[in-house]
């Protein structure tokens, strides 16, 4: 089991190694959707109290979500938006890799150092959640388009999920059902979104929404004037 | 009763999006709102059973937040009736911009207004972390429909920026959760359910340093929605772009649901003997926030950016209630009450302000005393409460923090939020009172008298603020000390 286990570890790195790397938006989802269907497997192996029927149900709701919704939904805003497929980027694959070989170095690092709640034997399993973790912020921030940010902010949600699966398993069924409604939700409308932002702007990268802010008053409209003197 | 609160609304939501008739809707949502103050005002006399195995419970804090969202709700519903009737059909013209636009479905807006309600009374009644956090996350959910009312790509940035953030804040108080859960699971008793209840009867086996780090990272997850600066950046875009009877929803009820999850992992961490380290962090993210407020509000040219700055404000004064401890904690809940009925108010009236002059600019208002008489007087008084000048509410709660933070020593603390106070007067003064005195506009049409639903609502609320400075009704000072004692054992 322990094999196995560490494959999938291993798998979702370099998913985020991918994610770091990808230059078409096309290949960013599947990325994610890949992503999803090893966090899927991973409660089938991860168990402590043996295999539940509950760890089941709840495998077979993530791989449904997180392999196959989630990666239609957006790639059908992708596809209805007609927007370019290349991703356009703040900071490059180039520098975004190097970045992510150091957050993995640093996190392999004091991934030994933290006491964790339990003796686990998952060595690899700390570095590997807080390098996803990093790795969706590392996109929400670097990448222009919006639809990027909603693969960023799935990314730190797998992350999130996958410390819930190694080290918080007590939590009771409803809780997680909730959890995953409320994910699943949020990225339906966040897709929508995508959809509106395309629409109005031609394209899907958030860096058009820049109308809204107090910092550089100089290049800001006049707040509010105009309209009426026009 | 205690599902009720929650269940009423959600199903109403679902009803009103299926409603075709549109007078039918709004009388729905007045229908709904009155319900919930009635179901509310019921609490008040017979708290509600526990439902659910304990993991909703309707305590003496949940119940002071439920009654604040309770409140602002019908006089927002009765507001927003009104509100839609008014709002053109069809194709009209942005007044800032002079692009053309659309509203939002008026059956989207109405359900998404009643889900908001429903998700918002389930973060209340929420004694279990993980519900919490569903609950806290769903108010996002329903509330982003409602701040993209008028599909225009200022409020589309607006909605993106809030959906975005606070998703990503909320994401990171669910790893506070786990982390809640391995503090729990460490324990030489394991797997104490993360219901508070059980939670506070076993906080001396919490592994302690997991808590600390869960508290931290529920502090920034909820003080992203609770709009904490830093950590606040989506707040005055959504505000200002928001129709205001949703903004003054925002403002007043949904920042404290955020509030409410900070203080119910503070419960824990109090209860675990930890007080001092969330006490410090409270400090810290609550001079920040008001140091930050009063910056932005001083140079501030929108009336709707400005006050959603001076909730970030309140809510940084409110925080440092909390970490102060001991009688500001009941200084920061009475604040609570005060500043969502205040800016609730200011919201509403600034939406008459709004629709009359279809400008947000602080420069190009003039005259309101004279265009709007209600709304002028309103906006006038509602200066003055929320500025904390004497008798209304916010007086009395300001100056018990204050007492408070000079009472225990914290005097670097009470002597900044003293000058942030004078300035934020200074500031907001002179943007209010230019906005009321002068002439009405030139070939500006004689007033056509107000409509009471857009004026009666705010009257109603501003009322309760004076009374609330004068006389604390003995219920609610019981209430707000009960609740004072779940948090800070020490009142």
């Amino acid at each position: 089991m322990n094999d196995l286990i560490s494959i999938l570890v291993v798998v979702i790195i370099m998913s985020d190694f991918l994610l770091l790397a990808a230059g078409s938006l096309r290949a960013a989802v599947r990325i994610i959707g890949f992503q999803g269907l090893a966090l899927g497997v991973l409660p089938l192996c991860a168990h402590q109290n043996g295999l539940t029927l509950r760890l089941v149900a709840i495998a077979i709701l993530v791989i449904i979500l997180k392999a196959v919704v989630f990666p239609r939904l957006l790639l059908r805003s992708l596809r209805e938006s007609g927007a370019p497929r290349t991703i356009t980027f703040f900071v490059g694959p180039v520098s975004s890799l190097l970045l992510g070989i150091f957050v993995l170095g640093s996190s392999l690092w004091w991934g030994y150092l933290l006491p964790l709640p339990e003796r686990s034997p998952y060595t690899l399993a700390v570095p590997m959640v807080f390098f996803t973790i990093v790795t969706g912020l590392l996109l929400l921030v670097s990448r222009r388009q919006a639809l990027m940010q909603v693969i960023g902010y799935l990314a730190l949600e797998n992350g999130i999920y996958a410390f819930g699966v190694f080290f918080a398993q007590s939590e009771s069924m409803l809780i997680e059902l909730g959890i995953l409604l409320d994910v699943f939700v949020g990225v339906f409308i966040m897709g929508i979104m995508v959809f509106h932002i395309s629409r109005e702007f031609d394209n899907i990268e958030s860096s058009q929404l820049s109308t809204l802010r107090d910092w550089f008053r100089g290049s800001r409209r006049p707040a509010g004037g105009g309209g009426t003197l026009r | 009763m205690i599902l009720l609160v929650v269940i009423v609304p959600v199903l109403a939501s679902l009803a009103a999006m299926a409603v075709r008739h549109t007078r039918a809707r709004r009388a729905l949502l007045i229908l709904v709102a009155t319900a919930h103050a009635a179901l509310t005002a019921g609490a008040w006399v017979v708290r509600p059973e526990p439902a659910l195995g304990g993991w909703m419970q309707l305590d003496a804090l949940g119940l002071i937040f439920l009654s604040i969202i309770s409140a602002l709700f019908l006089a927002a519903a009765v507001y927003a009736a009104a509100y839609l009737a008014r709002e053109q059909v069809g194709t009209r013209q942005d007044f800032e911009e002079s692009f053309l636009f659309v509203n939002e479905p008026e059956a989207v807006f109405v359900g998404c207004l009643l889900l908001f309600l429903g998700t918002m009374s389930l973060v209340t009644v929420s004694h279990n972390f993980g519900m919490l956090w569903v609950a806290i996350e769903a108010t996002t959910l329903s509330s982003a429909p409602l701040i993209y009312f008028h599909r225009h790509h200022r409020s589309l940035e607006a909605t993106w920026k809030y959906l975005l953030i606070c998703s990503v804040g909320i994401a990171l108080a669910l790893l506070g959760t786990f982390f809640l859960a391995s503090a729990a699971s460490a324990s030489p008793e394991r797997g104490i359910p993360l219901v508070l209840g059980e939670l506070l009867a076993h906080s001396g086996a919490l592994d302690l340093p997991w808590l600390k780090v869960a508290f931290l990272f529920m502090l920034v997850g909820y003080g992203t929605k609770m709009g904490l600066a830093p950590l606040h950046s989506w707040l005055p875009d959504a505000h200002s772009e928001a129709p205001s009877v949703v903004s003054a929803l925002l403002s007043g009820a949904l920042l404290n649901c955020a509030f409410l999850g900070i203080l119910r992992i503070g419960q824990v961490l109090n209860a675990a003997g930890a007080a001092e380290f969330g006490q410090g962090l409270l400090l810290v993210f609550g001079v920040i926030s008001v140091v930050f407020a009063t910056v932005f509000i001083v140079s501030q040219l929108d009336f709707k950016r400005m006050l959603a700055y001076s909730s970030i404000e309140h809510m940084g004064i409110m925080a440092i209630g909390v970490g102060v401890g001991g009688l500001g904690t009941f200084g920061s809940l009475l604040h609570a009450v005060n500043h969502s009925l205040t800016k609730a108010m200011l919201f509403l009236v600034a939406g008459n302000i709004l629709a009359r002059y279809r400008t947000k600019s602080t420069k190009l208002v003039n005259g309101v005393l004279a265009e709007l008489p209600g709304s002028g007087v309103l906006w006038m008084a509602g200066l003055l409460a929320i500025t904390g000048t004497p008798p209304f509410g916010l007086f009395q709660s300001e100056l018990t923090i204050l007492r408070a933070a000079f009472g225990s020593g914290r005097y670097v603390v009470a002597v900044l939020l003293l000058l942030a106070l004078v300035a934020i007067f200074v500031a907001m003064a002179a943007i209010m009172t230019r906005m009321l005195y002068g002439q009405a506009r030139e070939g500006s049409a004689p007033s056509p008298g107000e409509a009471a639903a857009a004026v009666v609502p705010p009257a109603v609320l501003c009322m309760a603020v004076l009374i609330l400075g004068l006389y604390l009704p003995p219920a609610l000072n019981g209430l707000l000390r009960e609740a004072a004692n779940l948090l800070d054992v020490r009142l």
